[in-house]
């Protein structure tokens, strides 16, 4: 994706807002359209936020969860979607726990693909709420400060915010363990630290992301107090920051770990506010897709 | 017809160390005569002005499928893509269900070989039993039923203790182990070369020390134990100055590379194509700039194509639930032409060494050379021809492949096993293998 692409959709994300807090949340661009969630990962934020901005936008949506475990022992991927397409559907939104599950989907078939996570790689639609959400406070993306803390390594939404913020010309540090750091992740065009007292004094943004437990197959720091201890952000570590820092964090937070409560919603945190964008963004996404021209592909 | 002529061929037999234009006489299948000139009527001939004449290859390193996994092969599909490949022995591995690991599947493999294969087929026999990595599998009746080597390929002999005993048994019958090394707590969930390929891309990556260790380890037994030990599928720098450290000592290590490990990198995966995963998965371009060397100085003894058929189904998949594996056999000979020989990384006499005289040496064949009163397996090639892969129209089964629609230099004209002909420009036969 382009960096004007991405200021498009940030563009048309801005005209979006409006619906969303007008009382009659239905405009009829989509009217006609079939929307299908297809999720292969729990979720709660994502999957109701792509679900409300179609419909928001007045499209048909059906759900469909499956069991991470018929992965393998099931129907395959191709044979699902195609068994989804045969039915008539236009846009397929899937989360999938595996790495180019989304690729593989959009080479076969013909209805358009929103990546909503797939695997460690990619959470395309995270980055462009956090980037519309710092752009809103800010006003720019190019040349901020903006520290990533925590587990790169498992991050999908590490990964597309990084090479979105990187493209609009941020300059980004990634901190946390060691452990938890992808390998080379300097050729993405980012920092690396592993001091978070040092890094936090120039932020303009701080984005923690949460440990996620159920990635790591064995464990990769030693306890989670000792995580906190020394990449976790607590009042003390705030206090060396800029006042104007503004904390970020996907959710869910795990309270007391990346984040203590009071700072979760204390005045630098937008962490309810990325939310509420994120439908705004998939307004936009979704309006882009399907009209002619830019984004159709 | 008894006998055979080929004529005026580049003949390349490294171990006569000949190079140069001579005529090749075959009669009752076995070499009759080689001189620069034979001049015969009534004898079969085959023009080989512009080709390259050299003993069939082997390939030390075949996965056959047969039995348990038919769909992806079977010992007919396998030799039959071999003799298109250019080799004329092939030894396959015992990862198959049940497992190769006693004497009477070990005859089977044989049995069905001369029924229905197309060439020469040589079984290596289970470390373990099972290929569980905890009991000796019974390797001294599998060695007398024609087991030419050992190995748990693909499955890592973790114990170094069995690998230990694995080493010290097969040594009584100067047998080689074959390691496949890999560290599985360090690979477990990697799909790909660790680094900047894998971060860019989103997956977990498999870190070239998980090679190393085990390599490191094999040698460290090989020395201690005094058992030949050919480290399978080489695939990175470090492990490559190991091997070379060990021969230097004079321990009896020989190594393999395959050709994809020499000729693709983990650029490759970008896409998530799964016909790019292998284990040990595609390093980089530094790693292969080291494996040429290793080539070139004899480091590496061989190239096997660890021939890795899979169906169809099973690679259109999500990359992470999809087989490892290559399909190999039809491109190794266009991949050593291609990036060997035209880039003059070895000279066609240290090509047909790494391809069929050293692997018959390590596996104990009599094979590899052209010397009169020899089998006449003979594979006949030329280094111009351009041609693009086009793994629709392989023999083998397995068309996972991640070189469709690339351009390689380098075509197989004949193969030839004892005398007759398996494979020309318009077909594959069977009747050379009895």
């Amino acid at each position: 994706m382009k960096a004007e692409e991405i200021q498009e959709i940030l563009d048309t994300a801005q005209l979006m807002r409006p619906i969303m807090n007008s009382r009659n949340k239905k405009i009829t661009y989509l009217q006609g359209k079939n929307v299908v969630t297809l999720f292969y990962e729990s979720s709660t934020r994502t999957r109701v936020s792509f679900e409300l901005a179609a419909k928001y936008l007045g499209a048909t949506t059906t759900n469909i969860s499956v069991a991470t475990s018929s992965v393998s022992k099931g129907e395959t991927l191709i044979d699902t979607v195609r068994t989804i397409q045969a039915m008539g559907v236009d846009i397929v939104i899937m989360r999938h726990p595996m790495t180019g599950a989304a690729k593989l989907l959009s080479e076969n078939i013909e209805a358009k693909v929103i990546n909503a996570g797939d695997g460690i790689n990619e959470h395309p639609t995270q980055a462009l709420l956090d980037l519309y959400t710092i752009k809103k406070h800010k006003g720019k993306i190019k040349d901020l400060n903006i520290v990533i803390a925590g587990d790169i390594l498992h991050s999908r939404v590490a990964r597309s915010n990084i090479w979105g913020m990187t493209k609009l010309g941020a300059r980004v540090v990634v901190v946390g363990p060691t452990t938890i750091i992808p390998k080379e992740i300097k050729k993405m065009g980012v920092e690396v630290s592993s001091n978070m007292k040092q890094v936090i004094k120039n932020a303009d943004v701080i984005m923690a992301l949460r440990i996620q437990k159920e990635r790591q197959k064995s464990p990769l720091f030693p306890s989670l107090r000792e995580y906190q201890h020394y990449f976790g952000i607590d009042e003390e570590k705030l206090a060396m920051a800029k006042p104007d820092v503004l904390l970020m964090h996907p959710g869910p937070v795990n309270r007391g770990v990346e984040l203590t409560s009071d700072i979760m919603e204390g005045e630098n945190s937008v962490i309810e506010e990325q939310v509420t964008n994120g439908v705004a963004v998939r307004m936009a996404l979704l309006y882009l897709m399907t009209r002619e021209g830019i984004l159709s592909e | 017809m008894n006998k055979m002529l080929i004529k005026g061929g580049r003949v390349i037999d490294p171990l006569n160390k000949r190079d140069g234009i001579f005529d090749v006489l075959i009669e009752k299948g076995k070499i009759k005569d080689i001189k620069e000139s034979i001049e015969l009527e009534d004898v079969e001939k085959i023009k080989a002005e512009g080709l390259l004449v050299m003993p069939g290859l082997v390939d030390m390193h075949v996965h056959l499928r047969e039995p348990g996994f038919e769909y992806k092969e079977t010992i007919e599909s396998g030799t039959k893509s071999a003799a298109a490949g250019g080799f004329t022995t092939i030894a396959c591995m015992p990862n198959t269900q049940p497992v190769i690991d006693d004497a009477t599947l070990i005859e089977y493999i044989l049995l069905k070989a001369r029924r229905e294969g197309f060439v020469k087929v040589r079984p290596i026999g289970a470390i373990s039993k099972g290929l569980q990595g905890v009991e000796l599998a019974s390797i001294g009746e599998m060695i007398e039923a024609g087991g030419v080597a050992f190995s748990d390929d693909g499955n890592p002999v973790v114990s170094s203790d069995l690998m230990k005993k694995a080493m010290e048994y097969a040594s009584m019958w100067g047998k080689t182990i074959i390691s496949h090394c890999e560290d599985p707590s360090l690979s477990k969930i990697g799909l790909m070369n660790e680094g900047e390929m894998s971060t860019l891309l989103g997956m977990h990556g498999i870190p070239s020390a998980a090679e190393e260790i085990m390599v490191a380890r094999d040698i460290a037994l090989a020395r201690y134990t005094g058992c030949k030990v050919h480290i399978a599928h080489v695939s990175t720098a470090a492990s490559v100055d190991l091997i070379r450290y060990a021969k230097a000592q004079g321990i009896p290590i020989t190594a393999e590379v395959t050709p994809h490990h020499f000729s693709l990198t983990d650029r490759e995966v970008d896409g998530y194509n799964a016909n790019t995963k292998v284990n040990p998965p595609l390093r980089t371009q530094s790693d292969i700039d080291a494996l040429l060397l290793g080539l070139q100085d004899g480091t590496i003894d061989v190239i096997a194509t660890d021939h890795a058929p899979h169906h169809r189904d099973e690679k259109m998949v999500e990359y992470q639930l999809a087989p490892s594996g290559i399909s190999g056999l039809e491109t190794a000979v266009p991949l050593a032409i291609t990036n060997l020989i035209r880039k003059n990384i070895l000279t066609p006499l240290e090509l047909v060494e790494r391809m069929s005289l050293n692997p018959a040496k390590i596996l104990g064949l009599q094979a590899g050379t052209l010397d009169v009163g020899q089998a006449a397996d003979i594979t006949i090639l030329d280094t111009e021809t351009e041609e693009i892969v086009d793994s629709s129209k392989f023999y083998s089964k397995g068309k996972n492949t991640p070189l469709h629609g690339k351009p390689l230099y380098g075509k197989v004209h004949y193969t030839l096993v004892n005398g007759r002909i398996v494979k020309d420009i318009k077909g594959v036969y069977r009747g050379g293998q009895r």
